[in-house]
């Protein structure tokens, strides 16, 4: 095998200009391929970071309907108090789980006495709500970081639409479950920025006030905002989650419960799934240019080496000789350009995180760009290029080895 | 005991409607340790035979016997392993492989068709190149030596198997007087030296003069057989 090596460097070396234009275009390829998926990864994982960290957590678990009807906040799909129990004691008990935030989303009106707009609200627990949301925080752009009871943050847009100020009094009015309209008294603890532009109207307020504001006799909730400690465990978690949660049933036998991941619950999950797409076309285009260009370089060799194989084949080497004689040369292509392609992809994405580009997201500014590309994509690249070298060599490999060694040797 | 034994060998060849026998009907009997040639006018069907002997091609009729095997019912994987095992090559241009040096060129046979030890396989091509004046361009490769010194590093590189039989065709051709001599000469050497059996297609005279058989092939057929020493007339 080592002379089969070294016989299929020499002949490669044999055409180095050849040689090298493959072997570079071979690594142009894999660069791309590197720089995109680490570069369109960072935007990705960043935006994925931006929404689950600061808004919806990995997993929600709400009552069985309420996604369908989520755009209305109904509250008679509230999660009773003992039904939410009963849920807690399945979360608290799984160690994938770091922390979850029972919630209650409701719409309402908001008036600072001179002016009134509506406002949706996400009445939390607020230590709670931070765990799980651990980017909640700094988005909170005026005042405390955190809200006690009485307290409300409200949006950048309705502060600065109704020249409200943090230390302002407002008014919440909210219709409850049964139809009546209540009204409460609030202190403006905070504002929170606004994270997708124009239409972020969501504020927030203690969970206790909500029940209060709603005249719940105790708390309910209607959403479960759930942080895995580990976020690529996001679907074994969610299969495990909808599984457990699916045996918890309602006095009247029907399920109870309904789980889903946070690409249901926002559409910035499909920008996140055209990434993905874009990074399998270009990783086509990359599997393309290997392909064609090491079958365009082994069928010149196989074509310019005619009499060669006939003299090789006549004293005696075997057709499987012939075949991964230039297999291997086909391998070798692969494997020069994969090797150069990586370092050349590293070199650039270490070059660009050192010249620290930022970007934005939504109305999210100076986001800096943390380009990384994780082993198994390395790995998986590689594999893919020396597979499609093989491939690629494998035509003009077999009609080399199928040469009838007298008509090759009578070649000119 | 024969070498080599032919009989009633037809080829022919099919070009659209038009049939051509290369060889019609050829009976010939070669012995061990024998330097023959087959000699005649290009289109006789000199190389013809010579391809069917060393199994690169196969007779359209009649039975050829080469080292006490029936090489017209050999398939293309065991023709080749026959040939590598048995039958040594050298070609009119040498054929040398240009990425190899001429140590490795000689060393080829060893590594790609048999599996011999490295000691031996370094033994045996060290005293090739020794038999064949070439140790001091073992490092060097084709292109930086002459024709007659490619000659005989190809000469070198049928022997290293140690062939019963060696096929040689016109190998004197691409060579000049004083080399193609000296060339004859070496061949001769390993026939004594070897026992190999070394069988030409030519029409050089310096070759025909040293034969111990020589066939005269003309329009395919074979029209004499002429034993000059040593040789059995069994045409």
């Amino acid at each position: 095998m080592r002379n089969l090596f070294k016989i299929a460097v020499r002949n490669l070396m044999r055409y180095k200009r050849r040689t090298s234009l493959t072997v570079s275009l071979i690594s142009i390829g894999v660069v791309f391929v590197l720089v995109f998926i680490s570069v369109s990864g960072s935007f990705k994982n960043m935006m994925i970071g931006q929404i689950t960290d600061s808004l919806v957590g990995h997993i929600q678990v709400h009552r069985k309907g309420y996604l369908a009807a989520i755009e209305n906040m109904p509250l008679d799909l509230n999660l009773k108090f003992s039904e939410f129990k009963q849920l807690e004691n399945t979360l608290s008990k799984q160690s994938e789980i770091e922390a979850y935030s029972p919630r209650i989303k409701l719409g309402g009106m908001l008036s600072n006495f001179v002016a009134t707009s509506n406002i949706s609200l996400i009445a939390v627990y607020p230590d709670m709500e931070f765990k799980t949301l651990p980017l909640l925080p700094s988005k909170i752009i005026n005042g405390a970081k955190k809200f006690n009871r009485g307290e409300i943050i409200i949006p950048e847009l309705l502060a600065t639409g109704m020249n409200v100020k943090v230390g302002d009094v407002v008014v919440v009015v909210a219709t409850n479950n049964d139809g009546s309209v209540n009204g409460k008294q609030f202190k403006v603890a905070g504002i929170v920025e606004r994270l997708f532009g124009p239409s972020g109207r969501n504020g927030y307020m203690h969970i206790e006030d909500a029940a209060e504001l709603l005249r719940m006799e105790e708390i309910e909730v209607n959403e479960v905002a759930i942080r895995l400690k580990n976020f690529d465990m996001l679907n074994p978690m969610n299969q495990k989650l909808e599984k457990l949660l699916s045996e918890e049933l309602s006095p009247q036998g029907k399920q109870l419960f309904e789980v889903h991941t946070w690409e249901k619950l926002t559409p910035f999950s499909t920008i996140a799934r055209m990434i993905d797409v874009m990074t399998f076309f270009i990783k086509l285009m990359l599997t393309a240019i290997v392909l064609i260009s090491i079958m365009n370089v082994m069928i010149m060799a196989v074509y310019e080496r005619i009499r060669e194989i006939g003299t090789i084949a006549a004293i005696g080497t075997l057709p499987g000789k012939i075949l991964s004689m230039f297999i291997i040369e086909g391998l070798c292509l692969g494997v020069a350009g994969v090797a150069i392609g990586n370092i050349m992809g590293m070199l650039i994405i270490f070059i660009i995180n050192s010249l620290r580009f930022t970007f934005n997201f939504g109305m999210v500014t100076g986001l800096l760009l943390s380009a990384k590309i994780h082993p198994a994509d390395l790995l998986s690249i590689s594999i893919t290029v020396i597979i499609v070298s093989i491939i690629a060599s494998l035509e003009p490999a077999f009609k080399a080895s199928k040469m009838e060694p007298i008509k090759a040797l009578r070649h000119i | 005991m024969s070498l080599i034994l032919a009989e009633n060998i037809q080829k022919d060849y099919q070009t659209g409607d038009i049939c051509i026998k290369a060889l019609k009907n050829i009976n010939f009997e070669i012995k061990p340790s024998s330097f023959v040639s087959f000699v005649g006018p290009s289109g006789s069907g000199k190389t013809t035979l010579l391809n069917l002997i060393g199994c690169l091609d196969k007779p359209t009729s009649g039975k050829l016997n080469v080292a006490g095997t029936d090489v017209v019912s050999l398939n293309r994987k065991q023709s080749a392993l026959f040939r590598g095992k048995t039958i040594g090559f050298i070609f009119q241009d040498f054929n040398l492989i240009p990425i190899l040096t001429v140590y490795e060129n000689i060393e080829y046979p060893l590594l790609m068709v048999e599996v011999i030890p490295p000691d031996d396989r370094k033994k045996r091509v060290n005293e090739l190149l020794e038999a064949v004046g070439m140790v001091e361009q073992k490092g060097k490769y084709p292109d930086q030596i002459s024709g007659g010194q490619k000659q005989r590093v190809a000469v070198a590189r049928a022997l290293v198997t140690n062939p019963k039989l060696v096929l040689a065709d016109e190998p004197t051709a691409n060579l000049d007087h004083k080399t193609a001599y000296m060339v004859i000469g070496l061949m001769k050497k390993m026939r004594d030296e070897f026992k190999t059996t070394f069988i030409f297609s030519t029409h050089d005279q310096k070759i025909v003069g040293e034969v111990d058989v020589l066939y005269t092939l003309e329009d395919g057929e074979l029209k004499s057989v002429e034993v000059k020493r040593g040789g059995k007339k069994n045409a």
